[in-house]
């Protein structure tokens, strides 16, 4: 069983949902990046989502595409995020899925990323723009095997039947069900309908099903937390390290934090 | 070996390129879209009304103009323009975006958005908008709302609303990260009418076919006007690629025609400085849906570029020209800023007409290959855009040239009480250049 899947495992013994923070490399270096992750662990983070940031972003809000400049304009590089990787890892203790654009995978190579990434310590990978579709044309899937990484995919508020399936055959670790139509960050009260979405998704996965986008608060955390096995905050937390780089209380603040908002997470 | 008749196949690929690289959200709705356009487009109703505004609202067919005094200029083979400046509006990119509004009506939408580099795109969609009361947002790089002004004037007051995007280049392909931040968003009751040849199946063929149009006029017009539906070299400027499909796929099966794509070589040959993905250039790659040759660095983040026209200024090129590259039917090269300019110049002054500054690279590419032929043979240049948005950019390309020339004028006279030490440091520095 896989580090992540594992990390659910527990969750549903525990009977809570996974708290999955998630942060962009590099924002505002990569040396506090990894302090970061320290907080969010110790604050309770289940999982991590670490971003890879993209020139390009065209799946994130305001706040991560800032956060994605920031990181870029500082010289981060993918390789340079799994050096961190493979220095923090297994200090840290959980878990870290990489959530990527396809272009920056792509140009490496998938063969040389999966090798570099799993000696680093990554436990899977989302690719936000590569659909299982094509990750068929791309021996995505094989790669990724061959190196023990969970590839995790997207459901969204438009995936149809097939689409559904599909992604349920594909996904490893846990399948991540996009909130709303829309792009990342908060854009006020989630879908009335999301909650019962996610229990008639769960009903026809074998995965867990961890939902994000648009989530900012304990409150909204919690109520998710009812019906899924997992939590995603991105955009709430990076917004917190935007305001806080610089400041004395930037690690204990997102402790904080990512305290407050794993703690409702106990169905 | 055989072309396969089938381009794209079922998945969206032409060959290696193509595909459909977006988040989920999108998937769906791409489907429903190639199945709504694969539907209407084979219905007699559809294709009657879309033949019937481009010929009698957007003024099809476009004239084909044999330019005498350009041939004359050259002193080589006959040039003949394919007079797409003269569709309503200014460009050929009505084509497209009145072919994609009708769909888009027919799918029940109410909104459409677009992108936008030198304007001519986002003016089509607002016009068709307005034509067939579809509310219209178009997404337009800062940088590009300054050099285009008037186009984002004429998109006003068509009635759409111009959303200026303030990040990354602040160019085209922001415009088109910020389109689909919109329609991933909106998906429901929004169509986004892509300007070119880009982005996921099924963009890069529904556009093509809704711009083969123009070729097709132009095998006709041949014809009838110079004896032979074969050119022996058929040019055209490369963006995304939209005009130089449209033009080229009547031709792609008559080996006797020549092909020449023409991309922006912009002030230089590094990285950041030009717009040619071909060549040196540009390494495969996956940018807005699309698995295709791309500008990047080696970490893979989308590189600058660089063209004094806007809608040349881009650093994808649509997955089919990757392919008719790599199958050696298309030939690519490129004309820079400087030799954009000069063809401005030369077609304004001996014929009369101001060429986009897009068309002009093309025309700058005629300009070399022309005089090299014999008067017997033939070039059909496409003309896809009229340059009285580039007025301006023109003018500010003229002060500054003078202002250089003043300047090295000013250096010529300050080198003479320079100090040894300082000319020894500014020569180090050219050579580092």
């Amino acid at each position: 069983m896989s580090a992540i899947s594992e990390v659910f495992e527990r969750c549903r013994r525990e009977k809570r949902a996974a708290f999955i923070p998630f942060l962009t490399a590099g924002d505002p270096d990569l040396e506090t990046t990894a302090a970061l992750m320290q907080a969010m662990a110790d604050g309770g983070a289940d999982l991590i989502e670490l971003g890879v940031p993209f020139s390009d972003p065209i799946a994130d809000g305001p706040v991560i595409q800032r956060a994605s400049t920031r990181a870029l304009a500082g010289g981060t590089t993918l390789s340079g995020i799994l050096r961190l990787v493979a220095r923090h890892r297994d200090r840290l203790g959980v878990p870290i899925l990489l959530f990527s654009y396809f272009n920056p995978i792509h140009n490496r190579g998938l063969e040389s990323f999966a090798e570099q990434a799993a000696a680093s310590g990554v436990d899977g990978l989302l690719c936000v723009d590569l659909p299982p579709d094509e990750s068929a044309h791309q021996e995505y899937i094989p790669v990724m095997r061959r190196y023990g990484l969970d590839t995790v995919f997207l459901l969204a508020p438009t995936s149809t039947k097939d689409r559904i399936r599909r992604v349920a055959e594909y996904s490893t670790g846990f399948v991540y069900y996009v909130s709303r139509t829309g792009i990342t960050g908060d854009q006020g009260a989630l879908p009335d309908e999301l909650v019962k979405e996610v229990r008639r998704l769960r009903r026809k996965l074998t995965q867990p099903l961890a939902v994000g986008f648009g989530i900012n608060t304990p409150e909204q955390a919690a109520s998710i937390a009812r019906a899924a096995d997992g939590v995603v905050v991105g955009s709430a937390l990076v917004k917190l390290i935007e305001e806080k780089t610089g400041d004395d209380d930037l690690l204990s603040a997102v402790k904080q934090r990512v305290k407050e908002l794993a703690e409702g997470l106990r169905r | 070996m055989a072309r396969p008749q089938l381009r794209p196949d079922a998945n969206g690929y032409f060959g290696p390129y193509g595909g459909r690289y977006v988040p989920e959200t999108l998937m769906a709705p791409l489907d429903e879209l190639a199945k709504a356009y694969d539907r209407w487009s084979r219905k007699r109703s559809f294709r009657n009304e879309l033949r019937d505004l481009l010929t009698h609202y957007a003024g099809r067919p476009t004239p084909l103009y044999h330019a005498k005094r350009l041939t004359e200029h050259f002193g080589g083979a006959q040039i003949y323009l394919k007079r797409e400046d003269l569709l309503h509006t200014g460009a050929h990119k009505l084509n497209n975006a009145i072919g994609q509004a009708l769909l888009a009506k027919m799918m029940g939408k109410r909104r459409v958005i677009a992108e936008t580099g030198a304007g001519q795109h986002g003016v089509a969609s607002a016009t068709a908008a307005a034509l067939l009361g579809l509310e219209c947002v178009v997404y337009m790089g800062v940088e590009d709302t300054v050099r285009q002004r008037l186009n984002v004037d004429r998109m006003e007051l068509l009635g759409a609303t111009v959303a200026p995007v303030d990040s990354g280049s602040r160019t085209l392909k922001d415009a088109i990260n910020e389109a689909l931040r919109d329609w991933v968003t909106n998906v429901r009751d929004t169509h986004y009418i892509l300007g070119s040849v880009l982005g996921p199946d099924p963009y890069p063929r529904m556009v093509r076919d809704f711009h083969r149009v123009i070729g097709d006029e132009a095998r006709r017009q041949l014809k009838k006007q110079a004896g032979t539906v074969s050119p022996d070299v058929a040019i055209a400027c490369v963006g995304g690629g939209s005009n130089a499909i449209g033009l080229f796929t009547a031709f792609i099966d008559d080996r006797r025609v020549k092909l020449v794509g023409v991309e922006a070589g912009g002030s230089g040959e590094a990285l950041g400085e030009h717009a040619a993905r071909f060549g040196k250039g540009g390494s495969l790659g996956v940018l807005h849906g699309t698995r295709t040759l791309v500008l990047q660095d080696e970490e893979g983040q989308i590189a600058g570029t660089h063209s004094v026209s806007a809608g040349l200024d881009y650093p994808a090129i649509g997955p089919e020209h990757a392919l008719l590259a790599d199958e050696g039917r298309i030939e690519y090269t490129r004309a820079s800023d400087t030799e954009a300019i000069a063809a401005f110049d030369l077609l304004a002054r001996i014929e009369g007409i101001l060429p986009a500054l897009e068309s002009a690279h093309a025309l700058a590419y005629a300009g070399k290959v022309a005089p090299l032929l014999s008067k017997r043979r033939l070039i059909l240049v496409n003309l896809s855009g009229r340059g009285d948005k580039d007025v301006e950019s023109v003018q500010n390309w003229r002060a500054k040239e003078r202002e250089q020339a003043d300047a090295e004028d000013s250096t010529a006279v300050a080198e003479v009480t320079v100090h040894p030490a300082a000319r020894k440091w500014g020569k180090s520095q050219e050579e580092a250049g």
